[in-house]
């Protein structure tokens, strides 16, 4: 799965934009902007970093893509059906009765889900345990864990970054979706982060600052975080809801579905080339 | 001969370095109890399959299930008021949900913590882990049976909570005595009643039914060392026996092994008389494990006290209904 040229990524995202909008309006319920403004950080992750084979999603040296925002899974599910871990087609079953795409993600439910998330802040010691366990056989597979930045607050996560930092975990990058909002309002609201960049380094983290809808940047942050002695927290300054004008930087498209009409306008906007 | 093994938590440990001497998968977790959890026999002999965790109970469990997910067998170990007390929506989520191969050792569990007093005595984790769909929770009797059980632990897939303790149980079990994940042992044959039993009251249960046979009674003991799965078909053979059970855990009443056979009880059309003896809705306090239990209802004489109201109360129902010719 290599599709590495800025102009192949956009044409992954936008498809998996469109397919997030497509199951949501289908479900009639989820998660809409955190979803749509992490297809960037995904096509590049999948498409071009990490190494994954869908027609042997088990396969041993994979890298493992850890979902820890389990809400945003509408673009986990998209990214996988994009890469061909199963069909397009059971996208809209979303949220159904024994489906295999649950509300938020479920371990060994799906081909391509490599972890259970929904509670926040559980993910980034799940990621940990997995790369100290690869660190520890001499194995080679990195290790990612996607977070949003809201998940920051809960406490086990400062657990995890102080092992991680201790162990010296380099094959694990944190990316970290910093969209500035959460479920009730924006985040350094309800409860700031900041400094996060100061922060997250005292805990003996190598830290980047990435625009998370800027492929170039991606792919190299990505590269330059194989190439550490220390764990890497890639904080990516996303826009949720990017690419539907009516949802962008909207904190109360956080939790909700778009309705049929609202898809048809969102779709709409979905068709143009991603650069125009 | 070896050294007999006093303690459940010692059985741990023994157990531990067994299961990893056999398999490599093994590895060992710790949130900075690894002495008094007895992990520091496996640590030392395994330093690269041990990871020192620090005072941070989620992240055990989490990295636990992280190590699971890489095809490891994690043993995490804490003590049961914080693990799985601080960390219950991580091993739900993360362990039980995921049906993780993750293996959470609860020390210093009850009132036999002792001094340490209600804070550090657990009397809630049999009740936190039973309600978790794929969870094994086993409750060893003595130092050999948690040998036994580490080990069963270790080749069981699955997740498993294992409760340990601190109070010397005395030999209870030997070598020979047979374990099986959800199978009850009858240490003690009776016709009477049957005391059902879990940890550490187990010892007690054995000294209650030996006095009250002295006192002609045959009071059988079960050793319900797995509470999840419970060995149903034990308890529907005591019910052959004698409708009259009593159940015996250093827990709380609400919950635990007493609740579980109640729940099977209930299910079923045979006559029975069940009496829960646990710790009832009450936090524990500092002092000495054994002086704690009896203080708490949980001693020898109010097990033998009880077994004779059970069963007197029921003969004499039994004779009013003769009397009145409805039975």
């Amino acid at each position: 799965m290599s599709t590495d040229t800025p102009a192949e990524l956009a044409q992954k995202a936008l498809s998996i934009r469109r397919s997030i909008i497509a199951m949501l309006a289908h479900a009639q319920s989820g998660h809409t902007a955190g979803a749509l403004g992490m297809a960037d950080v995904f096509a590049v992750l999948y498409f071009a970093v990490a190494n994954l084979d869908p027609r042997h999603p088990d396969k041993e040296d994979r890298d493992r893509i850890l979902l820890s925002n389990g809400h945003i899974c509408p673009v986990l599910y998209a990214t996988l059906a994009e890469a061909g871990f199963f069909e397009k087609k059971d996208l809209y079953t979303l949220r159904q009765l024994d489906s295999r795409l649950q509300g938020h993600p479920h371990v060994g439910s799906l081909p391509g889900v490599e972890n259970t998330s929904g509670p926040l802040g559980l993910g980034l010691s799940q990621a940990c345990g997995l790369a100290l366990a690869f660190q520890r056989d001499n194995k080679t597979n990195r290790v990612f864990c996607l977070m949003s930045d809201a998940e920051l607050q809960e406490g086990q996560v400062w657990e995890a970054l102080m092992f991680a930092g201790k162990y010296q975990l380099k094959q694990l990058t944190a990316v970290i979706d910093r969209n500035d909002i959460q479920i009730s309002g924006s985040t350094n609201e309800v409860m700031s982060l900041e400094p996060l960049k100061q922060k997250l380094e005292s805990f003996n983290w190598q830290v980047l600052e990435v625009e998370g809808h800027d492929f170039g940047q991606l792919i190299h942050a990505f590269h330059a975080a194989s190439q550490t002695e220390y764990p890497t927290a890639l904080i990516c300054h996303t826009v949720p809801g990017k690419g539907v004008d009516f949802m962008e930087n909207k904190f109360e498209w956080h939790g909700k579905a778009p309705t049929k009409e609202q898809a048809e306008q969102a779709l709409a906007q979905l068709e143009q080339e991603p650069d125009d | 001969m070896t050294e007999k093994i006093k303690t459940t938590r010692d059985g741990f440990g023994r157990g531990l370095v067994e299961a990893a001497q056999k398999n490599q998968l093994i590895v060992g977790l710790n949130a900075d109890l690894t002495d008094s959890t007895r992990m520091s026999a496996f640590a030392q002999q395994f330093p690269d399959r041990f990871v020192q965790v620090g005072v941070a109970e989620q992240n055990l469990a989490g990295v636990a299930a992280g190590f699971a997910l890489a095809g490891k067998i994690p043993f995490a170990a804490s003590y049961a008021c914080f693990q799985p007390a601080n960390c219950w929506g991580v091993i739900r989520t993360s362990i039980a949900y995921s049906n993780l191969n993750v293996k959470l050792v609860g020390g210093h569990a009850g009132l036999a913590t002792g001094e340490d007093g209600a804070t550090h005595q657990s009397l809630e984790d049999i009740a936190l882990m039973r309600v978790l769909p794929n969870m094994t929770v086993i409750v060893p009797a003595d130092g050999e049976e948690a040998r036994k059980a580490t080990l069963a632990a270790a080749t069981h897939q699955g997740p498993v909570y294992l409760r340990t303790s601190k109070l010397e149980t005395g030999v209870l079990t030997t070598p020979e005595t047979p374990f099986d994940i959800g199978r009850a042992v009858l240490l003690r044959p009776g016709h009477t009643l049957t005391l059902v039993a879990c940890g550490v009251m187990v010892a007690r249960a054995l000294q209650a039914s030996a006095r009250l046979e002295e006192l002609g009674m045959s009071a059988a003991v079960l050793n319900m060392h797995t509470i999840k799965p419970l060995d149903i078909r034990a308890l529907a053979m005591a019910l052959e026996r004698s409708p009259y059970l009593i159940t015996l855990e250093d827990h709380q009443a609400a919950g635990g092994l007493g609740s579980a056979v109640a729940e099977y009880l209930s299910q079923q059309r045979k006559e029975f008389r069940l009496k829960i003896m646990a710790v009832k809705d009450t936090f524990g306090q500092s002092g000495q494990g054994n002086q704690l239990l009896d203080y708490y209802g949980l001693g020898v004489e109010q097990i033998i006290h009880t077994s004779q109201r059970v069963c007197a109360f029921n003969n004499c129902r039994s004779d009013s209904l003769n009397m009145l010719g409805l039975k």
